[in-house]
């Protein structure tokens, strides 16, 4: 293969199919998150009323969802300079754009912290003076609460805006010293990020049941915010395979290595849920069982089901088959599927807690609805802006040569 | 040295050539293909995926008689658990169902691991023809290389279009080092 570094250039129709998109996936955001705020004031009560708390557990619902998206690129991003590999060089545009997002993401807590009485009940007074709650006040109290969400977006934009920038000079002056501070940085960067984003799944996810734990919890997580990533990129490559430079670069082999990687991701996640599952199955002990207790009966087993057999038999089976993974047209509809059907586990994460263990009712809204929708579109809309920053791919990787001849005959 | 002899008393495998290359090896697996052989095969130190392209490749009976062993294995091992903790010897464990299932699925797991394993190994065995005590490729001395730095292509005499002198004018132009007699 001989091609010019010319024709890597993005090709100006693909430009305008971003703008295109980021205009749709905007318009789309902005509909559902005006319907999701409408939604505050339909159910009434103010803003302690019960609008306002099924307000935000939807608001949890659909910005855990893309903010894990937007944490998941960073992580892959990490990944892939740590690994090396075809798969990371191809989707690095697509995984920085992603991670960019997460400027504006780690902002979109502040309403979870400002409004966190009506969603996190032991921040209440009463919760705060509870037994329990208070036995482990070193960690769950509201000073530190703040302390730990500025961590977390120090840490994540900090390695975004690192991670990024070096990647941007490696291009322009195609030096060795970035793709070197590149690694360097992302050794540690895996590191911190899993430990502080256990602790953030714990703040915002775990402590909604608040006597409840489990120490997969975390891992559990990240593996799942990974898996929408992934799925993100893939869909978007197969959205915009026909368009320069991706017309020539992307081969079947990409698409088989991404969709392994895919398919690992959803055996993942199907493997801690399983190894949380077993442990409190076996021990059962009443202050662990509570979180399968609720999810378990009233209803709730119908969503347990569902994600059983279509967040992981399915896209199992589907991903099993190399067919499946080398065909883009498919492997981007599975994709796409993994994100929806990964919205659904976000709201079995969140909605089932506000259930009475003693008597379990089946909960969902259509604000349950619109919040993923609503946060898709803007994740989308940011993600589509961010992306013709730079050429979609990156000329001065080292690595770059190798990873266009990935499966073609030489 | 390569076994030169026009001698009509040995029986001829096939003639080889020997490649500097990998690359190399991949091009000329395909011309041989679209040149219409049959009945070649390539050699290499280490595997390359493009061969299974360039030969076109398409048999897969092995990853189904895996998916067939693993299934068994699944049904075995959930069946083994369920036979033994609910119908040999029912056990009451703290309260638990008779068949319970989370408890049942490492043993599930395992099971279909090792079956679909086993199954994939024995019958990637078989259907390659091994263990193959005697190939005649090994009578060309050169062909020790194949495990160390060299590539091999290898015509076989008893495909339809093998021609003795048009099959080595052929191998000689996909840009061979050298093309070899291989005795039967």
């Amino acid at each position: 293969m001989t091609t010019t570094e010319h024709s890597y250039q993005t090709a100006p129709q693909l430009s305008d199919t971003l703008k295109r998109y980021s205009s749709i996936a905007t318009f789309i955001g902005l509909v559902f998150l005006a319907l999701l705020v409408a939604g505050l004031f339909l159910e009434g009560g103010g803003l302690t009323g019960p609008g306002m708390e099924h307000f935000l557990r939807a608001y949890l619902v659909g910005f855990w969802l893309w903010f894990g998206a937007g944490a998941g690129c960073l992580l892959i991003l990490m990944t892939q300079y740590l690994t090396g590999g075809a798969w990371g060089v191809m989707i690095r545009r697509p995984a920085e754009a992603g991670a960019k997002t997460l400027y504006v993401m780690v902002l979109l807590f502040l309403p979870l912290l400002l409004f966190r009485e009506q969603l996190y009940w032991w921040t209440t007074p009463a919760g705060l003076a509870d037994k329990v709650i208070h036995a482990k006040h070193y960690y769950l109290n509201v000073p530190f609460l703040w302390v730990r969400w500025i961590i977390y977006a120090a840490f994540l934009c900090f390695f975004t805006w690192r991670l990024t920038t070096w990647s941007k000079l490696e291009d322009e002056t195609k030096s060795m010293k970035y793709s070197a501070l590149l690694e360097k940085l992302s050794a540690p960067g895996v590191l911190i990020f899993f430990i502080l984003m256990t602790f953030c799944a714990v703040d915002y996810l775990m402590t909604l049941e608040p006597y409840w734990y489990s120490t997969v919890y975390g891992f559990m997580i990240v593996i799942g915010w990974v898996l929408t990533a992934i799925a993100v990129l893939i869909a978007t490559l197969t959205m915009l395979e026909k368009y320069a430079p991706l017309d020539h670069a992307l081969t079947r082999r990409h698409y088989h290595d991404l969709g392994k990687l895919m398919f690992a991701m959803v055996m993942m996640w199907a493997y801690l849920n399983f190894s949380q599952l077993l442990i409190t199955w076996s021990g059962n002990l009443p202050t662990e069982i509570v979180w399968y207790i609720k999810r378990w009966n009233g209803g709730w087993q119908v969503v347990a089901l569902i994600l059983l057999f279509g967040h992981f038999v399915l896209p199992f089976l589907l991903l099993l088959s190399q067919t499946t993974k080398r065909n883009s047209k498919l492997v981007g509809v599975v994709a796409m599927y993994i994100v929806a059907v990964h919205a659904i586990d976000v709201y079995s994460l969140v909605e089932p807690n506000f259930t009475k263990v003693t008597d379990p009712h089946f909960y969902f809204s259509w604000m349950d609805l619109a919040a993923p929708v609503g946060f898709g579109g803007l994740w989308l809309a940011m993600f589509f802006r961010n992306l013709p920053g730079m050429p979609l791919l990156p000329l001065g990787a080292p690595d770059l040569k190798k990873a266009l001849n990935h499966g073609r005959d030489h | 040295m390569s076994v030169h002899t026009d001698d009509d008393q040995i029986t001829l495998y096939g003639l080889i050539a020997e490649f500097e290359t990998p690359g190399e090896l991949v091009a000329a697996a395909r011309r041989t293909r679209e040149a219409g052989f049959k009945k070649y095969d390539a050699y290499s130190p280490y595997p390359i995926h493009e061969l299974d392209a360039a030969m076109d490749l398409h048999d897969n009976r092995v990853s189904l008689f895996t998916l067939i062993g693993g299934l068994l294995g699944c049904a075995g091992g959930f069946g083994l658990a369920t036979w033994v903790s609910a119908v040999a010897w029912p056990l009451n464990v703290g309260g638990r169902p008779i068949i319970s299932v989370p408890m049942f699925i490492p043993v599930t797991f395992e099971c279909t691991i090792l079956l679909g394993g086993l199954t994939a190994a024995i019958s990637m065995l078989i259907m390659n023809g091994l263990p193959q005590p005697y190939h005649p490729v090994f009578n060309v001395e050169r062909f020790v290389n194949a495990s160390r730095s060299k590539f091999f292509l290898c015509i076989e005499s008893d495909d339809p279009k093998f021609d003795r002198t048009m099959t080595q004018g052929f191998l000689e132009s996909l840009g061979a080092e050298e093309v070899a007699e291989v005795a039967a």
